[in-house]
């Protein structure tokens, strides 16, 4: 549990924290990559990875994750359900396919991952493959 | 729209208006979609990482504004180190018409997407006159 004097504290720091990981050049588009939607924001969480990815109004069916070595593709549709005869007043939310791949610096234990959407949000913990988790060296 | 065109993610923006806000954290204005039928006005505004619990919609004069607090929990013991986007509340208003029949909107929130029914007002009947 978090102990925070100010309930609204957690929110700002999490908002700078977010902002100063910004100018990162981690995720530089690779050779796997595809496309840049949807955003993603990445969080270490001890030895293992975490992606978040915003993405609203896609149906569960559409939503396809898959995860080889140290490579995760999300991809997917966004399809709106307007009916037919509707005027429109205004176009802001982005709809279609999208197919994007990113590149961890770990080898992701593929058997473990979790993926969780909820509310929009995706949210997917990919822990470290053992065999890429450094050893210790003891010293003789 | 074919289903081949290549979505591109926006920048979030964000909330700047006239009046400061008492909470601190930034606001951002969730995408919307506005499309009217025969019968309504429908609002589709997309706040993901809201619960339907945290979601405020009220009507003010004319003004509907819709407010959706962001759940935080999942961001604990996390450190960023790499963002493409922010995080932050949703809040978003728009001036309702005198069409839109206030006593029956309803709001329904699903998979951090809002959707807004504004029904128009019925027009009135017309009556016949019994004559006496």
């Amino acid at each position: 549990m978090a102990m925070f004097a100010d309930p609204f504290e957690l929110l700002v720091r999490l908002q700078q924290a977010l902002d100063s990981s910004r100018t990162s050049d981690w995720l530089d588009a690779g050779p796997s990559a595809g496309g840049s939607f949807p955003a993603i924001n990445a969080f270490r969480k001890g030895e293992d990875y975490v992606l978040i990815a915003e993405l609203p109004g896609v149906d569960r069916a559409d939503l396809d994750i898959q995860v080889k070595g140290n490579t995760i593709r999300l991809a997917g549709k966004k399809a709106p359900n307007y009916p037919e005869k509707a005027g429109l007043h205004r176009r802001e939310r982005p709809f279609g396919r999208f197919d994007r791949a990113v590149t961890l610096p770990i080898e992701v234990d593929g058997d473990k991952v979790q993926a969780n959407y909820q509310d929009g949000v995706l949210a997917l913990l990919l822990p470290r493959a053992e065999r890429d988790k450094p050893r210790r060296i003891p010293l003789s | 729209m074919s289903g081949a065109q290549e979505l591109a993610p926006r920048e979030k923006k964000e909330v700047t208006g006239r009046e400061e806000k008492t909470v601190p954290g930034r606001h951002y204005m969730p995408a919307t979609d506005i499309f009217e039928t025969e019968e309504a006005l429908m609002v589709i505004m997309e706040i993901p990482g809201v619960h339907k619990n945290d979601v405020n919609v009220s009507l003010d004069n004319n003004v509907l504004s819709v407010e959706g607090r962001i759940n935080l929990t999942k961001y604990e013991g996390m450190e960023p180190v790499y963002t493409e986007y922010g995080v932050g509340n949703y809040s978003r208003s728009f001036t309702v018409s005198d069409r839109i029949d206030r006593d029956r909107i309803t709001a329904e929130v699903t998979g951090g997407v809002l959707t807004l029914t504004l029904p128009k007002m019925k027009e009135a009947q017309p009556r016949r006159i019994p004559i006496g």
